[in-house]
């Protein structure tokens, strides 16, 4: 019921494919998902271990509302120890591949070892084999899937692959499923190419069930209502998707713009969701072909794009005249706003490259960004660069700088690093916008101060999806603070993490929470799911996953020293917006949230606290 | 009134919530591969396509089934399980895909509107997939291009 009670292990070093049973003691404790996925992962793996050694695992997996109708119920994660961050990596995608994976009857796949050569899996419900994928490797993505289906004559495959970035070493290579929707942070398609695994491909027809058929459909029900009737997530995520953030925080003065030397963008509006709605002046259709969902998704934030053909990008490339992916917000503002870089079309055609190559788009962005920097201020020359003039503002730069990623050339290999081991190699460490060695996305925490916190406490490195204080201080929801202020964020912090660590354990998408609260999620999962799932108890839930996470961290290695944020966001004030002359209030925030947390001075969860959340 | 799904193919987002919908409503579990109702993602296209049977007045099914198990059931042709024996010729003669074999119950399955009243439609966010008066499908549409029908004053000789 709800969890298939399943686990594949695949050795890859042996070839073999066995299953077991899922520990249902920990499934009550760490619901699903990131939580259970991570449980295991810290079971079995040593905390100091390489990442891309073979004794490092990857699991990819579901959530007990995975593949069910509850709005959103398609999401799926990739958790592994990061090689970006040394941290535990834990990334989230939708698309239709995790359903299916449920569909076929396992809750996770967990892959250990190495391959001695290059293999794909295929899973068709009950059974499971490897291939031989010396056809597919050195290709990409977009290639990879369509060989796959066509090899096996099966169209109704679900596939899930890595590009050329992932297997020779580039360190925040991407895992992209159906072409277009990638668990895209912290390098998890690095693990996944150092273990000579390709792709999967999944075929599920077993069906999902539930505990309480009759409260399940009353709770999601009643939860669907409210998407509906939430103008974010009915009209504004539907029409403009994420990118209907991209002139809010611009206006507000949050928007990091040329490697966060500045909070505004000039070029904002040029690349926004707005934008990508505009009649093009040469062929006169819009960027924005349409909207798209994932799996079971009622909102449909999707961006579904078309290149003009005209473009400088694409203008002898007929491959990627077609529609695919566009640019979110994260991703427009990474390789726009961050790069200085106001032509969409090229922001479009370098997110087709990063979805056909699974590359992190974040990290490719800010690492381009940090290189045009490293150029700007002679750190970094042509002879290093290839020949690229890499200038804030050229399209044409940024285009190069991808495509060199993309084909690994000499320059592709030292982008490939991500900007810390760069601006380290060239000697300015501080024009790396990372934290824990994972550079931050389109939220500048001098314009939205909790943000600061949410970066430098952050269990995988810089990220906004671990705790999405922007909901408060930018759009009111639950409710509004203000985003220059630091009082209070260390509690909003928090709840937030706690709040998202059970939603990422789940199986939904974290963006209904623009809708939905605790209290209309409970009862889906209670329902669901056999125990009982009160919101207080998924509270605990999320709380022990953080701190869980947490000691992951510590054990490996990490100290509070690693909760900072990049001295640009510390010392140098913003220069224009509402946040003019304010840097991060970080150092007002931490030791109240440490507090907060049951931890010591030091950032150390405390005997009591791993005791109460019953991981002594 | 006799009523069809109408389908605009213009507003599907490619959720697939008919398709949990269908498979619950006749299996009681969540599953797309026994659902009746299919949606193709034509990604390169940026086109998604709900595509189920559209219930013919002559339908090919009915007119070959050997055994009788498809009858018309007020305008709804639906497969008698008891009766159907799993040979698959309603497949064959489908000119449109939409009746398939399954195999967890070695039937034909296909659509049946759910005894008056599709889940399909009823679980659709964007009314991609409506129930409505059959007579009138096109209505919507030639509405729509009946608005774009020039009415400037015609200048007289």
């Amino acid at each position: 019921m709800a969890w298939a009670r399943r686990i594949l292990r695949v050795n890859l070093t042996e070839g073999t494919c066995k299953e077991e049973p899922l520990n249902m003691d920990w499934a009550m404790q760490y619901l699903g998902q990131r939580g259970l996925a991570t449980k295991y992962l810290v079971e079995e793996i040593d905390p100091k271990v390489d990442p891309l050694s073979p004794d490092n695992k990857l699991i990819m997996t579901t959530g007990p509302l995975t593949g069910t109708n509850a709005a959103t119920a398609a999401r799926y994660s990739v958790v592994t120890k990061s090689p970006l961050t040394n941290c535990v990596a834990c990334s989230n995608s939708g698309g239709y591949f995790g359903a299916e994976l449920k569909n076929a009857g396992w809750d996770m796949i967990i892959f250990e070892g190495r391959a001695p050569k290059p293999v794909y899996l295929v899973v068709n419900d009950d059974e499971a084999e490897l291939h031989d994928a010396s056809e597919i490797w050195g290709q990409s993505v977009w290639f990879a899937d369509d060989w796959i289906k066509e090899k096996h004559q099966e169209p109704m495959f679900q596939i899930a692959a890595i590009g050329v970035p992932g297997e020779t070493g580039v360190l925040y290579s991407a895992v992209v499923n159906n072409k277009h929707r990638a668990a895209g942070r912290s390098g998890v398609g690095t693990v996944m190419g150092s273990k000579n695994l390709k792709a999967v491909a999944v075929r599920g027809t077993r069906g999902i069930e539930v505990n309480d058929p009759e409260a399940f459909e009353k709770a999601v029900a009643a939860a669907k209502a409210v998407i509906a009737e939430n103008a974010v997530t009915s009209q504004a995520l539907p029409t403009y998707g994420t990118q209907v953030l991209m002139n809010v925080i611009n206006e507000i003065g949050a928007l990091p713009t040329r490697n966060a030397r500045d909070v505004q963008f000039e070029g904002a509006n040029d690349i926004s969701g707005e934008a990508m709605h505009e009649p093009r002046r040469s062929d006169g259709k819009p960027n924005l072909a349409r909207n798209g969902a994932c799996f079971g998704c009622t909102i449909a934030c999707g961006r579904i794009s078309q290149i003009d053909p005209t473009h400088f990008s694409v203008k002898d490339k007929p491959q990627y005249h077609h529609a695919s992916g566009g640019v979110e917000y994260e991703n427009a503002w990474a390789l726009g706003a961050d790069t200085g870089v106001n032509d969409l079309e090229a922001l479009t055609y370098c997110n087709y490259r990063c979805n056909e190559h699974a590359l992190d788009p974040i990290t490719t962005g800010s690492t381009i960004a940090a290189a045009m920097e490293l150029y700007e201020t002679g750190a970094m020359t042509k002879e290093d660069t290839g020949g690229i003039e890499m200038k804030f503002g050229s399209a044409e730069a940024l285009v190069a700088a991808v495509d060199a990623i993309c084909e690994g050339t000499d320059f592709g290999k030292l982008l490939g690093l991500g900007s810390k081991r760069l601006c380290e190699k060239f000697g300015h460490p501080e024009f790396s916008m990372t934290v824990k060695g994972q550079e931050f996305p389109a939220y500048d925490p001098r314009g939205i101060q909790g943000m600061g916190l949410t970066y430098a406490t952050s269990n995988r490195g810089a990220c906004h999806l671990r705790s999405y204080t922007v909901a408060s201080e930018v759009l009111g929801i639950p409710e509004k603070t203000d985003p220059l202020s630091t009082d209070g964020k260390a509690g909003l912090v928090k709840v937030f993490q706690d709040l998202t660590a059970f939603v990422d354990s789940s199986g939904l998408c974290i963006f209904t929470t623009f809708a939905w609260s605790a209290e209309d999620i409970a009862p889906m999962i209670d329902a669901a799911c056999e125990g009982d799932w009160s919101v207080e108890k998924l509270m605990e839930v999320g709380e022990r996953i953080w701190n869980m996470e947490r000691k992951f961290n510590l054990d490996a290695g990490l100290t509070a020293a690693d909760d900072t944020l990049p001295r640009r966001i510390l010392k140098e004030a913003a220069r224009t917006g509402p946040a003019k002359g304010l840097v991060n209030g970080l150092d007002k925030m931490l030791p109240e949230y440490y507090e907060l947390r049951g931890w010591t001075p030091d950032g150390v969860p405390t005997g009591e606290t791993l005791s109460r959340l019953g991981l002594s | 009134m006799e009523k069809a799904l109408v389908i605009d193919v213009g507003k599907c987002t490619g959720c697939r919530q008919c398709e949990l919908a269908c498979s619950y409503e006749h299996t009681g579990e969540f599953n797309p591969a026994r659902s009746r109702i299919t949606v193709f993602d034509f990604h390169e296209k940026a086109r998604f396509v709900p595509y189920t049977c559209t219930q013919c007045d002559q339908a090919w099914c009915m007119q070959v089934c050997p055994v009788g198990a498809i009858t018309n059931e007020n305008g709804v042709k639906v497969v008698n399980a008891a009766t159907c024996v799993g040979c698959k010729v309603c497949t064959i003669a489908c000119p449109f895909g939409t009746i398939n074999y399954e195999p967890a119950t070695g039937k034909v399955i296909k659509c049946d509107l759910c005894g008056g009243d599709p889940a399909c439609a009823r679980a659709c966010p964007t009314e991609a997939i409506v129930f409505t008066d059959v007579s009138v499908q096109g209505f919507e549409k030639m509405r729509a291009w009946a608005e774009k029908t020039d009415t400037a004053p015609q200048a007289t000789a």
